[in-house]
């Protein structure tokens, strides 16, 4: 406040609106000099790369704001490095991802072939075998999941919207569908096993339990997306159709449903895209074999995750086969499982109630 | 404290979609000028190029000159952020902080340019602003308590309190009105006539009474034809713009036969 | 009149009641399931309470046994916190507020990509190229900072250290984070920032006077979640970590804290009776933790929707 009362008495005839800026070039100078600055020594010492990015964000967060410090003053320098920041953690948080995507295909992308995909792992020591006991145990189980999520978690949904909509137990399963999101995988893997226990003694292993381990991290996936499609649905239409006279859980399963199927569908598929990809309930109930096992309701059942981590951690003799068959699963598994999530963008954009059904 | 502001050939464009079509105009220190017209002829979004506030769209820019005491406003070397602190604004709905008291929303705008104010200036600050806003006896008591547990008149009038505590040279008000009852109405209207003897005050309003009753200028803004931009058909005093206006379809709009 | 039937067909009325109680059986259901998570936990977990020290790796009572491993869970999660919350925030920001309109989509997507990864995946990377390369940065730790206690050593140089798995637990936590924050960040109400922006506030400044203030309970919310990411994941874990089992805060050296998940994933495979019942003990604890952080995260985010409702 002083300060523009100095500044107006300083100056009565002129009110400050210019102040002096940094030229538009400034951010682009500052980054070439920031990154030369780092690379002029790395390159002589050689540095790696991971170092010389690294001291060239440092100089550049640093020396923008104090440049502009100087010259427009102390507002315009923090928001200056406020924005420097905040970018500069965008480029830090896509490293793993591009490093990481960067491994998995340059080391996974060798070991694809015809054989990889259509043997199992049975009778197979050092080079040679595949996934294809995995994958048909991944799909058994993420399908079984599927059947016992799709139908509970949806039925839920309804329940909250349509039933219980306001009433106090609604608001407790919405509550706790929440906290159920946060289980951790390993919990419900633990806990698929203490059921099976008690019906097949101890040290049960098949690949149903998976199933039911990954329902309880998928459920409540399925419930959120239900209950948030049927709210969508205008209220118009369910009036339209009891004026018809028609029942309320015709209206339900003919009007309300189809018309929020779009958005279910995407759900689900984020769902399985999510469970596809968890390891540690089935390395606890579903376990792991050499072997093809197209029953899911007996002995043990090799899954992509379970295979990764045993191909990688336990590689045989000698390990690089089991490590190099690791990296190829792993890229057949994170395809399968961006392909999913695409499928789920690709079903809620062209599947929308108002052009779909 | 108060500057006029001469708008010449001014165009205000959306990307490439033209809100509004060469604007000229001289808007007098400690006056009040209002903008009437149909809704979407652009003159909100013409007020809002005063103070550089339509920029917050992406994609808007303008064309033209808006000179306030020898500089233009888009100039080169003009800071955004300086202009909108000496141009302050009051906008259609009441909207204090939520999370601030009623003493801090005063000082807001105070408090970033100054981190460290002496409680007896801040003090003196929020009292003078909020005497100047017709707000001081209503709250004097309840200064800590939440600016959003104020009624809609006195919450619009503590945002006029927070704008005017940075001392402006100029204010403009977005339908300040448009969302208050009749009784807050007339209060704040009753302010506008204290402020201009200290403020330029340019008002957007679609109430035609409200314009004859504050202003002493008054533009009417139109459209030539729907998706055609926005333009200024007639500036007069107000006395004759309600009277006996230059242009056929300003006296049309103001008799009320359209709009 | 008597043409007109205003009675439902019966027909028509049991549907109506057959699917009402489908759907309550349904929701009940879920209640039920949660319910049972415990149960069966217990149920199965008690009687490593009677374990003997063969079966609790020598500790002398479970308690003994769990201990370390719940220090190691809460150690890896905050630390994986500390880092990701600042930077999970940054993103949102840049996100909401930062990116051109145009960009800032394609920016979310590749976020949502971090979390489609799944985390056995995330274990390979992070021993083949986290470690390795974090291993050379350990060794400098250790000469200049080795007077902090975190930064004693002597340096892993495989990085198959809890600061490592602190490093891909909050990779795997930045995803959930941002998607919350961004969320909240993107509804702060226009008027208030254009309020902030028309006093003369920078870009910044309105961020903190407007953005921040809204979206405090959701960001608490936010974060909370992620801890519980965190204290949760598994594999990723369990296969960067090279654990012993020790109590310690030296964060880069070759002898680490286990975490409870990652412990049970390592031994659940190969144990047998009474060991079994010792990993679901510690797994029942895993989730009493993680319930009561998702818990406090859900209550502070349904406590927020109320002030904001008002």
């Amino acid at each position: 406040m002083t300060s523009t009362q100095d500044r107006v008495a300083a100056a009565p005839a002129s009110i400050p609106l210019t102040r002096p800026q940094l030229p538009s070039w400034a951010p682009l100078l500052v980054a070439v000099v920031a990154v030369a600055a780092a690379a002029l020594p790395g390159l002589l010492l050689g540095w790696g790369l991971a170092p010389m990015v690294l001291i060239a964000v440092v100089i550049f967060v640093v020396a923008l704001p104090t440049w502009s410090s100087a010259v427009e003053g102390s507002r315009k320098a923090q928001d200056r490095l406020a924005a420097a920041l905040v970018w500069a953690g965008f480029g830090l948080a896509m490293i793993p991802l591009g490093t990481l995507m960067w491994q998995v295909i340059s080391n996974g992308v060798p070991v694809l072939s015809a054989e990889f995909f259509t043997y199992s792992m049975r009778n197979v020591v050092g080079e040679g075998g595949g996934i294809y006991h995995a994958i048909i145990g991944t799909v058994i189980v993420t399908a079984c999941a599927a059947l016992i999520s799709v139908p509970i978690g949806v039925m839920a949904g309804v329940y909250l919207i349509e039933y219980g909509a306001g009433s106090r137990i609604a608001r407790v399963v919405t509550f706790l569908v929440d906290v159920m999101t946060g289980i951790p995988s390993i919990v419900a893997g633990l806990f698929a096993y203490a059921l099976f226990v008690l019906f097949f003694g101890p040290g049960v292993r098949m690949g149903i339990g998976g199933a039911v381990a990954l329902s309880v991290l998928m459920i409540p996936i399925v419930v959120r997306s239900t209950e948030e499609m049927l709210k969508l649905v205008p209220d118009e239409l369910r009036e339209a159709s009891y004026a018809l006279g028609v029942p309320k859980w015709r209206t339900i399963t003919k009007v309300v449903l189809p018309t929020a199927m779009a958005g279910i569908v995407t759900g689900v598929t984020l769902a399985v895209a999510r469970v596809a990809g968890e390891t540690a309930p089935l390395l606890i109930i579903a376990g792991d074999t050499d072997s093809v096992n197209f029953n899911a309701f007996a002995e043990r059942m090799a899954t992509l995750p379970v295979y990764i981590y045993y191909s990688y951690m336990q590689p045989g003799i000698p390990p690089e086969f089991g490590q190099e068959r690791a990296w190829g699963a792993a890229l057949v598994l994170i395809a399968i499982v961006m392909a999913l999530n695409i499928l789920a963008r690709f079903i809620s954009r062209y599947f929308a109630p108002k052009t779909g059904r | 404290m108060a500057k006029s502001i001469d708008v010449s050939n001014l165009d205000i464009y959306y990307g490439d979609f033209k809100a509004v079509e060469d604007v000229s105009m001289t808007i007098r220190a400690r006056s009040v000028t209002a903008f009437i017209g149909p809704s979407g002829c652009g003159k909100s979004t013409f007020l809002r190029s005063l103070n550089r506030m339509h920029e917050v769209i992406p994609g808007a820019r303008v064309e033209g000159k808006v000179v306030v005491e020898g500089q233009d406003l888009y100039g080169d070397q003009v800071d955004p952020v300086e202009v909108r602190r000496q141009i302050g604004m009051v906008f259609q709905r009441p909207n204090p902080f939520p999370t601030m008291s009623i003493y801090e929303n005063v000082l807001a705008g105070n408090r970033l340019n100054a981190k460290k104010m002496k409680k007896s200036e801040a003090d003196d600050i929020v009292e003078r602003s909020l005497k100047g806003a017709n707000l001081w006896n209503e709250v004097k008591d309840r200064l800590g308590k939440p600016g959003m547990g104020l009624s809609g008149g006195q919450q619009q009038r503590l945002c006029i309190a927070r704008a005017i505590a940075v001392e402006p040279q100029v204010l403009l008000m977005d339908e300040p009105c448009s969302a208050l009852d009749p009784i807050s109405t007339s209060a704040i209207e009753d302010l506008i006539h204290e402020l201009k003897s200290d403020y330029t005050i340019v008002i957007v309003t679609h109430n035609m009474q409200q314009a004859a009753r504050v202003s002493d200028e008054t533009g009417f803004f139109n459209l030539k034809a729907a998706g055609q931009p926005g333009h200024l058909v007639e500036f007069n005093s107000t006395q004759k713009m309600f009277a006996n206006p230059d242009n056929e379809s300003t006296e049309a709009y103001i008799s009320g036969r359209f709009g | 009149m008597t043409a007109v039937q205003l009675e439902r067909p019966t027909t028509s009325r049991r549907g109506d009641a057959v699917f009402k109680a489908l759907a309550t059986a349904a929701a009940v259901l879920i209640l039920v399931a949660l319910a049972g998570v415990a149960v069966f936990l217990t149920l199965e977990g008690m009687p490593a309470l009677q374990a003997e020290p063969g079966a609790l790796g020598g500790k002398d009572n479970i308690v003994l046994y769990v201990w370390p491993l719940v220090f190691g869970t809460l150690l890896a999660a905050f630390l994986a916190i500390l880092m990701a919350a600042p930077l999970s925030i940054g993103l949102a920001l840049v996100i909401s507020h930062y990116a051109p309109r145009r960009l800032a989509k394609p920016i979310g997507y590749l976020i949502d990509l971090l979390a489609a990864v799944p985390s056995v995946v995330y274990g390979l990377w992070g021993i083949e190229f986290l470690g390795p390369r974090l291993g050379t940065s350990y060794g400098w730790l250790e000469d200049n900072l080795g007077f902090l206690p975190f930064f004693e050593g002597p340096a892993s140089g495989s990085g198959r250290t809890i600061l490592t798995a602190s490093v891909v637990l909050a990779v795997m936590a930045l995803p959930i984070i941002t998607a919350i924050c961004r969320e909240i960040f993107s509804q702060t109400p226009t008027l208030h920032q254009e309020a902030a922006l028309a006093l003369g506030a920078t870009r910044w400044e309105m961020i903190r006077m407007t953005v921040f203030p809204y979206g405090r309970s959701g960001m608490i919310s936010a974060v909370m979640l992620g801890l519980g990411r965190a204290l949760g994941e598994t594999m990723a874990v369990a296969m960067v970590l090279s654990a012993t089992g020790v109590v310690t805060f030296n964060l880069i050296s070759s002898v680490n804290p286990s975490t409870i998940a990652a412990n049970i994933a390592l031994g659940f495979p190969e144990a047998s009776g009474i060991k079994v019942n010792v990993l679901i003990f510690s797994g029942l604890v895993l989730f009493l933790i993680t319930f009561v952080v998702n818990f406090l995260g859900r209550l502070i985010a349904a406590r927020g929707q109320i002030k904001e409702g008002r």
